[in-house]
């Protein structure tokens, strides 16, 4: 996707994500950016987490780990979004939103946009790839993680 | 534990509802009164329904972070002492019956004796729900979805209901009927903001998508106004006009890591009722098949899918067959349904127009009477965390 790196699936303006005051997610925006996908995983009992938390919710451990995991899942749900609900989106639509399961990192999920044709059928189930969205931005640069159908290569 | 502990620990019987007050119901920011003075209205308009002097309610119980606070409103009606101020975690209208609920237990504990239970709303003047502009970094759970244009409610519940919809096999057309069934009703209420404004299929499928699957009539509307209600002890119920509504059975909750940001809830595809309900039959000491009209809160006609299937009204492979429109309109159907018109077609108040509904059902004076009216339930906030629920019942049910 090298030569589409200036296009973005949505139009600019929408809020820009960063890590709370607390830094819980900083590790999981700093991993975008890197073009690495990073999941909590408890270094005592294993259990995957996402969102991060502070604490495991498994065993309750407060150290939990990040851990770098293939960026491949399964849709688990989607939807066509057709209203738009901010000013940078006017004009703009329909597009697609879906939510992806990892079955590697205990079955968390993550929520992205489906690359390619927003009026395309979309199938639960069907299984999808990765694709960073590097954003350099001026003050704050950030990256989002896209998805798109495994045969569209 | 002892039998007698575990009876004591209920609401059933122990509270009623004696007044209910409203506002005149609007289209979002045509309120000709500021939010604050909405909510006094509504609160002498069920005083005097009740026929109660506004000075003798020593407690404010409310939810969805509601501004107007119970201290204020304590001063500004001259309240001689308040006893009891309680508002609900979590947002939206998932708290709708847990502000009765906590009235209630404030009431049955001792700590008041006359609560008010409201939701304000003017949206003119502090602005639409929903509405995502105007921010330009974020963190959090919104961090995970605003960037991905998942950004306003329909879109954060769309997806939520297209799974439940993939699990069980359930069909646009039961969407669509909870839909004509409430603006069905909301044609015989003039009280509702789009009385005198039919819907039918047609119009239905011709209207624009919003997020699939949700259509333009498959959301909420956003009003302004204010509702009330008077909870008293049981004992006293007998000293005011009207019929009184007792309280049956109330929960509030939500199942394991429901939770769970962002989207991550390992029962998905739900309405967060599955804990929730067992406890309200529990208390009641009641079944599905004991209800004869239910208001369920509409953010979503999906939702309203969900919410019925985890009270054990039918199975959700049953969903296509039950939500069809006869069964949902009263007088006559098996389960009429937001007979009010509910949120989406008499008034957004974050569902606590519906809790109104359910007392003029249980003292017989709604515009779309249910034949059996003697169990009403109301169901607050389905897909939000915690959810609530609510039965109210007439002397006859105690
Ligand atoms: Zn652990």
């Amino acid at each position: 996707m090298s030569g589409e790196a200036a296009r973005t699936y949505l139009p600019q303006g929408l809020p820009i994500p960063v890590a709370e005051a607390d830094g819980l997610s900083a590790p999981y925006w700093q991993g975008l950016r890197q073009s690495r996908l990073l999941v909590q995983r408890c270094r005592h009992c294993a259990t995957w987490q996402f969102g991060p938390e502070w604490i495991c919710h498994r065993c309750h451990a407060l150290d939990s780990d990040w851990t770098e995991i293939e960026p491949h899942g399964l849709i688990f749900s989607w939807e066509r979004v057709w209203h738009p609900s901010h000013a940078a989106l006017r004009q703009h639509g329909p597009y697609l939103a879906v939510l992806v399961e990892f079955p590697h990192a205990g079955g968390v999920r993550m929520i992205g946009n489906l690359l390619g044709d927003p009026g395309q059928a979309v199938s639960i189930g069907a299984a999808v790839d990765g694709v960073f969205e590097h954003h350099p931005h001026p003050e704050r640069q950030y990256s989002l993680l896209h998805w798109q159908l495994s045969s569209v290569r | 534990m002892s039998a007698k502990a575990t009876a004591d620990r209920t609401l059933r019987g122990r509270v009623a509802v004696v007044g209910i007050g409203e506002t005149d119901y609007y289209r979002h920011g045509a309120s000709p009164d500021p939010e604050f003075k909405l909510a006094l209205k509504a609160i002498l308009a069920a005083c005097g329904d009740a026929g109660i002097d506004p000075r003798d309610i020593d407690g404010f119980a409310s939810y969805s972070e509601e501004r107007s606070e119970a201290s204020r409103l304590a001063a500004a009606l001259g309240t001689r002492r308040l006893r009891a101020a309680t508002m609900q975690w979590g947002g939206g209208g998932g708290g709708c019956c847990a502000a009765v609920a906590n009235a209630a237990a404030s009431i049955v504990a001792g700590l008041a004796d006359c609560v008010v239970v409201f939701r304000s709303l003017a949206q003119g003047q502090y602005g639409r729900f929903g509405r995502a502009t105007g921010i330009d970094t974020i963190s959090g759970e919104k961090a995970y979805l605003m960037p991905y244009g998942v950004l306003a409610p329909p879109q954060r519940f769309a997806m939520r209901v297209r799974r439940y919809m993939h699990e069980h096999g359930v069909g646009q057309e039961a969407l669509r009927a909870i839909a004509l069934a409430s603006y069905h009703h909301a044609q015989a209420n003039p009280r509702a903001v789009m009385y005198g404004k039919p819907l039918d299929a047609a119009k239905y499928d011709a209207s624009r998508w919003i997020a699939e699957p949700f259509h333009l009539y498959d959301c909420c509307m956003e009003n302004d106004g204010a509702a009330a209600l008077v909870l008293v002890p049981a004992e006293r119920a007998g000293e005011f006009r009207n019929k009184p509504a007792y309280v049956l059975g109330a929960a509030v909750g939500s199942g394991y890591r429901a939770g769970a940001i962002p989207h991550n809830s390992p029962h998905y595809a739900s309405a967060g009722f599955e804990t929730v309900a067992a406890d309200l039959y529990a208390m009641a000491g009641l079944g599905p098949s004991d209800v004869g009209v239910v208001q369920c809160y509409e953010n979503f006609t999906g939702g309203v899918v969900m919410a019925l299937a985890e009270h054990g009204f039918f199975a959700p492979e049953e969903a296509n067959d039950y939500l069809a429109f006869d069964n949902l309109v009263a007088p006559s159907g098996r389960l009429p349904l937001n007979t009010s018109g509910g949120n989406l077609a008499e008034c957004y108040m974050h569902g606590f127009e519906l809790m109104l509904e359910a007392v003029r059902q249980v003292r017989g004076t709604s515009t779309s009477q249910a034949r059996r009216n003697d169990v009403a339930m109301v169901i607050g906030g389905p897909m939000v965390t915690p959810v609530s629920n609510l039965l109210l019942g007439s002397e006859a049910t105690l």
